[in-house]
C-alpha cells in the first residue's frame, strides 16, 4: 500500500498521462455500462443510410441505416477487450520465453531467441492476416493471433533483464539458501525485472487495438461483432459523400490508443525513474 | 576425527575459448563440527571458486567440477540429486557472501526475506514465520528488530546487512556456515563486530564454520585451523597456532611478513615479488616456484607431494622433505 501510493505520486506528477488515465477509464467505463445504458442494437437498421449526425441519430446512420453512436459504444467493448487480453497473452508468453533464455543462457537462450528472431523477420501484420485466414476469424481467434504477433519483442526485453540480474549475487544468494530456479525466476527476478516489461505491454495494448482495427478493416475480423476497425471498413466506400462516417470511430481509435501510449509514458516515469525527464 | 566436511581431490574448472582454466586443483581438507576453518589465498588463488563449489554453486556461472568428493556428514554432496542438494543448501549448510548490499533482493523488506528462507525450508505459517524472523534479528543484534523487520535492504548500514544475512544463513540452524570474505566490504570496527557475531552463534549454536579470507588478522582471532591456497592449489595446511608460528611454506612466510602481525612492524612494507601465474601458463610443478627465492631444481619437475611436517600440519613443499 506504501509502495503504490509512492508510486501514484509519481506518476500524478505527468500532468498529460493523469488526463489521458481519466479519459480511458471514461472510454472502458462506456465499454462495460454503455450497451445497457444505450440499448440500441448495432447491427438493426434503424433509419435511412448515411444520414448525418442529427437530433435522432447523434453521429448519423451507415450505409446500412445502422446507428452510429450504438457502433462506436459497442465497438468500444470489443477493441478494448482484444487490445487488453491480446497484450495479456503477448506478455505471458513473452515473459516465459524471455524468462527461460535469459535464465539458463547458452543452448536454451539460442534455441529460444532464433525462435524469437523467426517472428521479428515476419512482417507482423500479414502474419496475423495469415493466422486469421487459417482458423475461423473470432474475437478468441483474432485476440490469439494478435497475442502471437506481438510477444518478441516483450521476450527480448525480458531476457536482456533476466541476464542483467541473473548475475547479482542476490540470486547466488538465494540458490545458496535453497530455492529452486523456478522459485529464483518467479519470486526473485522477475519482481525487479517487471517494471520495463509494464511499460511495454500497456503499449502492447494500442498496437493490438491498431492491429485489430486493421484486421477488420479488411474485413478478416469476426462478423458477428461490431468494432471501430469494422466500421471504418464500412464506411471506406463512402468517404467523399459522408467523411464523417469513417472519420468518427477513426477518432476514437485515434484518441484510445493516444490515452494508452501516454498512459505507458506515465507507468515509465513512475517505474523508472532513474530515467530522468528532459 | 570425525569430520563433518570432508573435501577430497576437489578440482573446479571453467571452460574458456582456448581450453578449460583450472580454478581449483586437488584440493584436500576437512573441516570438523564445531570447528572454524580458514582458508586463506590471494585473489584468484581458488579459494571462492572452493567455497562455492561445495554447494555446487559453480554450476550456473559457468564452473564445472571435474573430480573429487565433497562428503558433507557423510553425504557426498555431488552425487546428490538437486532436490536434496536444495534442503541442504540454506538447511543444514548456510553461507554468506561478500557483499551484503548485493546479496539481498533490493526490492524486497529484510522481514520478507528471511521470512523466505524460514517458510521454504521449515514450512513455517506466514505468522509463525515473522515470529521467527524477529526472534533472529535480535539474535543478530539489530536493534528495533520491530522497525527493521520492515525495511528494505538500501534503509540499512552494511553492518546491518551483513547481520541480516547472517539471520538468513542461520534461520534454520546449520550445522556449518560458509563464510564467503564476510567482512571485506565493511568498515574496520564494523568487521570485528560482525566477526565477533559469528564467532558467538558458532559456539550458541555449536555450528562449523568454514572462513573464507584474505585476512591474516581475521586467521589468526578467529580460526582454529588454516588452509593456505595458492594458484588454485592447497600449499600448506595446519592449526593456526602452527601455521602462523612454524611457517613451512615460503608463500605462507611471505604471506605472513606482509600481513606484519608480529612484533617487527618497523621498517618499509614487505611485498612478495612477482604476481600469481597466468591460468593459461600454469608451471608444471610447484606453482609458487618462479617467485620463490629458495626454489631449486627438482621445483619444477612436478607437484610437490603433501609432506606432513607435524600432527596435522601439511605442506606441499620440498623444502620440507629436504629438511626432514
Amino acid at each position: 500500500m506504501k509502495g503504490f501510493l509512492h508510486f501514484w505520486r509519481r506518476f500524478r506528477r505527468n500532468r498529460a498521462a493523469l488526463v489521458a488515465l481519466f479519459v480511458l477509464l471514461a472510454i472502458t467505463l462506456i465499454a462495460i455500462v454503455g450497451p445497457y445504458v444505450y440499448t440500441v442494437d448495432p447491427f438493426e437498421m434503424m433509419g435511412r443510410a448515411s444520414t448525418p449526425p442529427s437530433k435522432r441519430f447523434w453521429l448519423g446512420t451507415d450505409v446500412s441505416g445502422r446507428d452510429m453512436l450504438a457502433g462506436l459504444i459497442h465497438g468500444a467493448r470489443v477493441s478494448l477487450l482484444i487490445g487488453i487480453a491480446a497484450s495479456l497473452c503477448a506478455t505471458l508468453v513473452g515473459l516465459i520465453v524471455g524468462a527461460t533464455a535469459g535464465y539458463y543462457g547458452r543452448a536454451v537462450d539460442n534455441i529460444l531467441m532464433r525462435c524469437t528472431d523467426f517472428f521479428l523477420t515476419i512482417p507482423s501484420f500479414v502474419l496475423a492476416v495469415v493466422l486469421i485466414a487459417i482458423f475461423r476469424p473470432s474475437v478468441t481467434n483474432v485476440t490469439i493471433a494478435i497475442g502471437i504477433v506481438s510477444w518478441p519483442p516483450v521476450a527480448r526485453l525480458v531476457r536482456a533483464e533476466f541476464i542483467a540480474q541473473r548475475e547479482r549475487e542476490y540470486v547466488l544468494a538465494a540458490r545458496a539458501l535453497g530455492m529452486s530456479d523456478i522459485e529464483i525466476m518467479i519470486r526473485q527476478i522477475l519482481p525487479n525485472a517487471l517494471p520495463p516489461v509494464i511499460v511495454v505491454s500497456s503499449l502492447l495494448v494500442a498496437t493490438a487495438i491498431l492491429t485489430e482495427s486493421g484486421l477488420s478493416f479488411l474485413g478478416l475480423s469476426d462478423p458477428n461483432v461490431i468494432s471501430w476497425g469494422y466500421m471504418i471498413g464500412v464506411g471506406r466506400t463512402v468517404l467523399r459523400l459522408a467523411w464523417w462516417m469513417p472519420a468518427i470511430p477513426g477518432i476514437a481509435i485515434l484518441v484510445t490508443v493516444l490515452c494508452i501510449n501516454l498512459v505507458g509514458e506515465g507507468l515509465n516515469d513512475a517505474l523508472n525513474p532513474r530515467v530522468q525527464r528532459r | 576425527m570425525n569430520a563433518l566436511l570432508r573435501v577430497e581431490g576437489l578440482s573446479v574448472q571453467f571452460p574458456t575459448d582456448r581450453g578449460p582454466v583450472r580454478a581449483v586443483e586437488d584440493l584436500s581438507f576437512s573441516v570438523a563440527a564445531g570447528e572454524t576453518v580458514a582458508m586463506v589465498g590471494e585473489s584468484g588463488s581458488g579459494k571462492s571458486t572452493a567455497a562455492l563449489a561445495l554447494l555446487r554453486l559453480i554450476e550456473p556461472a559457468g564452473g564445472q567440477v571435474s573430480a573429487g568428493r565433497i562428503l558433507f556428514d557423510g553425504i557426498d554432496l555431488l552425487a546428490l540429486p538437486s532436490r536434496q542438494l536444495r534442503r541442504v543448501r540454506g538447511g543444514r549448510v548456510g553461507m554468506i557472501f561478500q557483499d551484503p548490499m548485493m546479496a539481498l533482493n533490493p526490492i524486497f523488506t529484510i522481514g520478507w526475506q528471511i521470512s523466505e528462507a524460514l517458510r521454504e525450508h521449515l514450512g513455517l505459517s506466514r505468522r509463525a514465520a515473522r515470529d521467527r524472523t524477529l526472534e533472529l534479528l535480535q539474535r543478530v543484534g539489530i536493534p528495533a528488530p520491530g522497525e527493521r523487520i520492515d525495511q528494505y535492504p538500501h534503509n540499512l548500514s552494511g553492518g546491518m546487512r551483513q547481520r541480516v544475512m547472517i539471520a538468513m544463513a542461520l534461520a534454520c540452524r546449520p550445522s556449518l556456515l560458509i563464510a564467503d570474505e564476510p567482512t571485506t566490504a565493511l568498515d574496520v570496527t564494523v568487521q570485528a563486530q560482525v566477526l565477533a557475531l559469528i564467532n558467538t552463534l558458532k559456539d550458541e549454536f555449536g555450528m562449523a564454520v568454514l572462513l573464507i579470507t584474505h585476512d591474516l588478522g581475521v586467521v589468526w582471532e578467529t580460526a582454529q585451523r588454516v588452509v593456505v591456497m595458492y594458484a588454485g592449489r592447497k600449499v600448506e595446511e595446519g592449526s593456526v597456532a602452527d601455521v602462523f608460528e612454524r611457517p613451512e611454506h615460503p608463500y605462507t612466510r611471505g604471506l605472513l611478513k606482509t600481513a606484519r602481525l608480529s612484533e617487527d612492524r618497523a621498517g618499509p612494507l614487505v611485498e612478495i615479488p612477482g604476481t600469481v601465474p597466468n591460468a593459461f601458463e600454469m608451471p608444471r610443478g610447484c606453482r609458487f616456484a618462479p617467485r620463490c627465492a629458495q626454489a631449486f631444481a627438482r621445483c619444477a619437475d612436478g607437484v610437490p607431494p603433501d609432506i606432513k611436517v607435524a600432527a596435522g600440519h601439511d605442506v606441499a613443499c620440498l623444502l620440507a622433505e629436504r629438511a626432514s
